[in-house]
C-alpha cells in the first residue's frame, strides 16, 4: 500500500490524518503520514526532522489547521539552533474529521437547517424526545436521528465537541432547552445557539437561573435568540441566518454588508 | 484534495503520470486556503481548483512543465507583491503559494 493509498482511505472515511512534505530545503517532495495513535509512515529525510514534524503535525490535525512549518535538518526549533543551519520547510497538511452540528428539537425549521449544514461539510445530529417527530423519514438529511432527551446524547459523547462544532436548540420548550443549555455548557462546544423570540428569552433565563447557570461567562457563550438579524421569515432563511451566524463566530468577523467596511476581505 | 482522489485513482489504475499542485500559503487577499489542490494528467485533463480561476491557466502550465522535465518540484508563486513572482496573479490583490510535484507516491 503506497502512502497516498494510505491517505486517501483515511480521506474517505473521514478519519484524521495529516500529511506533511518537505516544499523547500534539503529534500524537497519528502512526504511523512501523520495518523494519530500509529507510527508515521515515509521520511521527510532525517528521524529526528520526522519525529519533531510527527509531533507538530498531531497537534495541527488536532486544530484542524494546515500550514506551512520551518525546521532545521535534523529537527531544530528554536531561532538559536535554526541560526546558520540550512532550513527545511515543511507544509503540514490536515484532514481532521467534520465539524458537528447537534440540533434539539425536530421542528420544521430543523429539516432546512440540517440541509444548509450539510452544504457547509457538518456531520448532523437531530435528537427530540418525542418518537413521532424524530424519525429519519422526516429528517433524511441528518446523518443520525436520536429519540431521547438531550442529557444522555451530552454524557454519552459531549466530550466530541470541540470548538468548531455547534449546538443549536431549536425546541422552545424548557423541559428540553434548559437540560440542552445545560449539557452543552459543559462541552467546549465552539457554538451553542438557542432559538426563542425575546420574550422566550427571558424566560428561559429565568429557568436557567433556577438551574443554576447564572455567570456571565456561561451565559455570554449562548447565542439567544439564535441568528443573525437578516429578517428571516421561513425555514430556510432562518437556517442561512443561523449558519451565517456560526460563521461570523468562527471568525470574529462583524457581519455587516462588505460595501459599509474598508480593508482586505479575506485578513 | 478529496475531491480530487477518484480521478487520481482512476489515473493511477491507467499507468497516467499526473501532478498535483496544492496551495501551502496565502497572502493577503486569496480566495482559497492552504490545502486546495488542483491535478493536471500528462494528456492536460485538469480536476480541481486552486483560486477563483485567476491562476488555474497557469498552473497547468507549470504541472506539464513538470511532468515533461522542464522544472523541478517546488514552489510556484502568483501574486503582486512578489519581485520573482508570475505575470498572472489574482485579481483580488492577493498571493497564493503552491506546491507542485509528480502524483508518483
Amino acid at each position: 500500500m503506497t502512502l497516498s493509498d494510505r491517505l486517501s482511505e483515511r480521506v474517505r472515511s473521514g478519519d484524521p490524518v495529516a500529511l506533511a512534505t518537505v516544499i523547500e530545503g534539503e529534500g524537497v517532495g519528502n512526504h511523512l503520514l501523520i495518523i494519530p495513535g500509529e507510527d508515521s509512515d515515509g521520511s521527510l529525510g532525517h528521524p529526528d526532522l520526522d519525529r519533531v514534524v510527527h509531533r507538530d503535525g498531531l497537534a495541527e490535525l488536532e486544530a484542524g489547521r494546515s500550514g506551512i512549518r520551518t525546521y532545521g535538518p535534523e529537527g531544530q526549533t528554536t531561532p538559536e539552533d535554526l541560526e546558520g543551519t540550512p532550513t527545511v520547510r515543511v507544509f503540514v497538511e490536515s484532514w481532521a474529521p467534520p465539524p458537528q452540528m447537534w440540533i434539539f428539537g425536530a421542528v420544521d425549521f430543523t429539516a432546512a437547517l440540517a440541509r444548509v449544514a450539510k452544504i457547509l461539510g457538518y456531520r448532523v445530529l437531530v435528537c427530540d424526545a418525542r418518537e413521532i417527530f424524530a424519525t429519519g423519514r422526516r429528517f433524511p438529511m441528518a446523518d443520525e436521528v436520536r429519540v431521547t432527551w438531550p442529557s444522555p446524547v451530552f454524557d454519552e459523547r459531549g466530550e466530541t465537541l470541540g470548538p468548531r462544532d455547534a449546538v443549536c436548540i431549536l425546541t422552545h420548550d424548557p423541559k428540553f432547552d434548559v437540560p440542552a443549555v445545560q449539557g452543552a455548557l459543559a462541552t467546549r462546544v465552539g457554538y451553542i445557539g438557542v432559538m426563542g423570540s425575546r420574550t422566550t428569552h427571558e424566560r428561559r433565563l429565568e429557568r436557567l437561573a433556577e438551574a443554576g447557570i447564572t455567570s456571565n461567562e456561561e451565559l455570554e457563550r449562548l447565542m439567544s435568540p439564535i441568528g443573525l438579524d437578516l429578517g428571516a421569515r421561513t425555514p430556510e432563511e432562518t437556517a442561512i441566518s443561523i449558519c451565517a451566524e456560526i460563521i461570523a463566530n468562527r471568525t470574529g468577523r462583524t457581519a455587516s454588508r462588505l460595501r459599509s467596511g474598508s480593508g482586505p476581505i479575506h485578513p | 484534495m478529496k475531491e480530487l482522489l477518484d480521478d487520481l485513482d482512476r489515473w493511477r489504475t491507467a499507468g497516467t503520470r499526473v501532478a498535483l499542485a496544492r496551495v501551502v500559503d496565502v497572502e493577503g487577499s486569496g480566495p482559497r486556503g492552504p490545502g486546495a489542490a488542483m491535478a493536471v494528467s500528462l494528456e492536460g485533463e485538469v480536476v480541481g481548483s486552486v483560486s477563483g480561476g485567476c491562476v488555474e491557466g497557469a498552473v497547468v502550465t507549470e504541472a506539464l512543465s513538470l511532468l515533461h522535465g522542464e522544472r523541478k518540484p517546488g514552489i510556484v508563486t502568483f501574486g503582486y507583491s512578489d519581485d520573482e513572482a508570475f505575470a498572472v496573479g489574482l485579481t483580488c490583490g492577493g498571493t497564493i503559494r503552491l506546491f507542485i510535484e509528480e502524483f508518483n507516491w
